[in-house]
């Protein structure tokens, strides 16, 4: 691991998957059969993508202008403003591959999780100028912020569609049903995760409980 | 980050500012006054007003406790209290700052068909052209009479068919307009306002409440059995519980039948404006419905909605709206922004146990208690007359003023939003637009920000014109440079003469 740091192709490769995800988002369907047939994308440069959009996120509560985006400091939970999109993210991830593995889909988790986090370039690169237009249009033109915010959730919603379709070389259809299943597979491990939590907390309770117990006792 | 740190530094100097000066009335830890700011949050403000007499039977000079009074009038500096229980009307004159006189009590008048005494009298108007206008409820009749008590004539119950004739007339609230046309309120009238033009004649109804029902409601109206129906709320206007004339001549209604989804959705609208036509034209741009209190909790056992149950408005558009569930008095300017609210259920002076009526002379405001038996005598402290002098300024053209003055009331609560906005409206139109939108941003005023960013924007691009042109051919002109060069440098590479 340490030894490729050192080398320069790691580097170069690195730079070249991350440069990848501009032919991606611009070419979907060839772009996201190469990702990972012709072994073009790297994890590294999905996370890169991955972290380069919470950045984003979190940079849009500081420098939007108050007129689309007015922050009530107080109730912001940095923390919880991040889970909010790494957490749905991995449950995507595990549910779409949990059904997808069962119904012929090809994608292994990584390339899963690679190809949605190259799907979500097209927020991180029209949410920045936007910051920028926010800050020298009034109230008036808001409509075109509006737009083009609105456009960048809908590229993004189009290329995860399209990543499925050549990652588990789907037909169209199939990948919609799949995508709407994907989301009650999440809805299924947030109940799961919920019960677990709940009922960790209640063994805790009671070891805790027996213990205070004991100690009243001895 | 920027904007935390205005935030924080206002408050700052705006806390030393109060702890400095000797002459603040501080807000106390009972939070008398307060008011909503853009977030919704209750922020507690300064005294606007102070409590400047109770005054009951004793200090009115009267022979008799007054008796269930439920109307309150005020012409320049005279009172009049109608004494319903007592079929009687009591005429004060404020002699000084803090001190009624009893004029006369009014209970009989000469002339006139029918009894020529008052029976549970609800509301009186008087003129500028010198009569006065008596709600005899229940001698269900108008009385109009010169100020010597002579009977003129009297609005008595319509003839027309537009009016119920089953139901008996009573008159409750009137105002007069500056024609001598009267609208009224009648109980158990739910079709607006009742008109009578100069003469006694019955012109209509205006104001009626368009009636509102959302598809849900009809399908269990359709599917529910007669009992059913008639446990449920039926799809009737509101009654309006009290108006007021202001000196544009448009009516101010209140009512306190609303739902409290509807107010929560901010469908409903318990204070009105009305036009001559009847259409509410309330300018309602603040960042809250105006609908009083935003929060009801069960605190103290009140509970629901403020329910209005008077109003009254001011020469600068500003008006006051009084709450009979938590006893406050809710001030809103010409914009629907709320200035301050302020009163409460209670014993103490500048509380009430069940107000009922109010009514204004110049800035100093009474509020009638119909269970103490009492009025409340309000007149606004420093910093309420800052913010007065203030909005007068600002809407007699000197805006420059007005900044100033904001400033003033600035110090005494770093707190207010209509301050912060107040200066930056002042700046917009001293055409100090940067400075305008600093006041504007610490507000979330989007709307005025705007205006002021464009005229900032037009200036900025007209100061910078030049250096905006060389940047755009730089961007445009570059890349095409270099393209030639490469395209030059590439064919003299290329070139059969420079191959060996």
């Amino acid at each position: 691991m340490l030894a490729s740091l050192k080398k320069k192709e790691t580097y170069t490769h690195y730079l070249a998957t991350l440069k990848y995800s501009l032919y991606c988002i611009t070419h979907p369907m060839d772009g996201f059969w190469d990702l990972t047939h012709e072994k073009r994308g790297s994890i590294a440069a999905a996370n890169t993508i991955l972290i380069i959009t919470l950045i984003v996120r979190i940079a849009q509560l500081y420098f939007t202008s108050f007129i689309f985006n007015t922050v009530y400091w107080p109730e912001i939970n940095i923390f919880l403003y991040i889970a909010s999109i790494v957490f749905p993210l991995a449950l995507f991830c595990v549910g779409n591959w949990g059904l997808t593995t069962l119904f012929d889909g090809k994608g292994r988790l990584p390339q899963i999780y690679m190809a949605t986090c190259y799907a979500m370039t097209p927020y991180a690169l029209i949410r920045v100028p936007l910051i920028f237009l926010s800050n020298v249009v009034t109230v008036d033109e808001a409509e075109f912020y509006g737009v083009l915010s609105g456009l960048s959730l809908v590229w993004v919603a189009l290329l995860i569609v399209a990543a499925m379709i050549q990652i588990h070389e789907y037909s169209v259809s199939k990948t919609v049903l799949f995508m709407i299943a994907s989301v009650f597979a999440m809805l299924v491990l947030v109940f799961i995760l919920l019960l677990f939590f709940s009922m960790v907390s209640q063994g805790i309770a009671y070891f805790v409980s027996m213990a205070r117990e004991i100690m009243f006792r001895l | 980050m920027k904007k935390m740190m205005k935030i924080i530094c206002a408050f700052a100097a705006s806390t030393v500012i109060a702890l400095s000066s000797s002459i603040v009335a501080c807000a106390d830890d009972t939070g008398y006054t307060y008011n909503y700011d853009w977030w919704g949050d209750v922020q507690f403000s300064p005294d606007a007003y102070n409590v400047a007499g109770v005054f009951t039977t004793v200090e009115l000079g009267l022979d008799k406790k007054l008796n269930m009074p439920a109307g309150l009038f005020i012409y320049e500096r005279t009172v009049y209290i109608c004494d319903t229980g007592n079929n009687r009307i009591v005429e004060l004159e404020r002699t000084d700052v803090d001190k009624f006189e009893l004029r006369r009590i009014i209970e009989n008048f000469k002339g006139g068909k029918g009894p020529n005494t008052l029976a549970g009298p609800t509301d009186i108007a008087v003129t500028e052209d010198g009569y006065m206008y008596i709600c005899d409820k229940n001698n269900g009749r108008i009385l109009k009479l010169d100020m010597d008590l002579n009977y003129v004539m009297e609005f008595t119950k319509p003839s027309d068919p537009n009016f119920d004739q089953s139901l008996s007339f009573l008159p409750h609230k009137l105002i007069v307009d500056d024609a001598g046309r009267v609208y009224c309120i009648a109980t158990n009238v739910n079709k607006g306002l009742i008109k009578f033009e100069a003469d006694g004649e019955f012109s209509g109804f205006i104001g009626a409440t368009k009636v509102t029902y959302d598809w849900t409601d009809y399908i269990w109206k359709k599917i529910a059995t007669k009992e059913q129906r008639e446990q449920m709320e039926s799809f009737v206007p509101t009654e309006y519980d009290s108006i007021y004339v202001d000196h544009d001549g448009f009516i101010y209604a209140v009512t306190s039948n609303v739902a409290e989804a509807d107010l929560d959705a901010g469908t409903a609208d318990p204070i009105r404006r009305l036009n001559l036509l009847g259409n509410d034209i309330l300018v309602r741009n603040g960042p809250w419905y105006v609908i009083g209190d935003l929060y009801w909790g069960e605190g103290g056992g009140y509970d629901g909605p403020s329910r209005m149950t008077d109003i009254t408005a001011f020469d600068n558009d500003v008006y006051v709206a009084l709450d009979r569930t938590r006893g406050r008095l809710f001030f809103y300017d010409d914009q629907g922004r709320m200035l301050w609210t302020f009163g409460g259920n209670g014993n103490e002076d500048g509380y009430f146990k069940s107000p009922i009526a109010l009514d204004h002379m110049g800035f100093d405001l009474v509020v009638l208690d119909t269970l103490d038996c009492s009025i409340t005598l309000f007149t606004p402290t420093e910093f309420g007359s800052l913010v007065y002098k203030a909005i007068g300024e600002f809407q007699a053209g000197k805006y420059t003023e007005a900044g100033e003055t904001w400033q003033e009331a600035l110090k005494l609560n770093g707190n207010y939003d209509l301050a912060y906005i107040g200066i930056g409206r002042s700046l917009l139109r001293q055409e100090r637009y940067h400075e305008a939108m600093e006041y504007f941003e610490l507000k979330f005023d989007a709307d005025n920000y705007s205006k002021a960013f464009k005229q900032y924007r037009k200036q900025w691009v007209e100061e910078n014109i030049l250096f905006i042109v060389l940047g755009l051919v730089l961007v445009l002109c570059v890349p095409l440079a270099i393209g030639k060069v490469k395209k030059i440098k590439h064919e003299i590479d290329i070139a059969d003469i420079f191959r060996r």
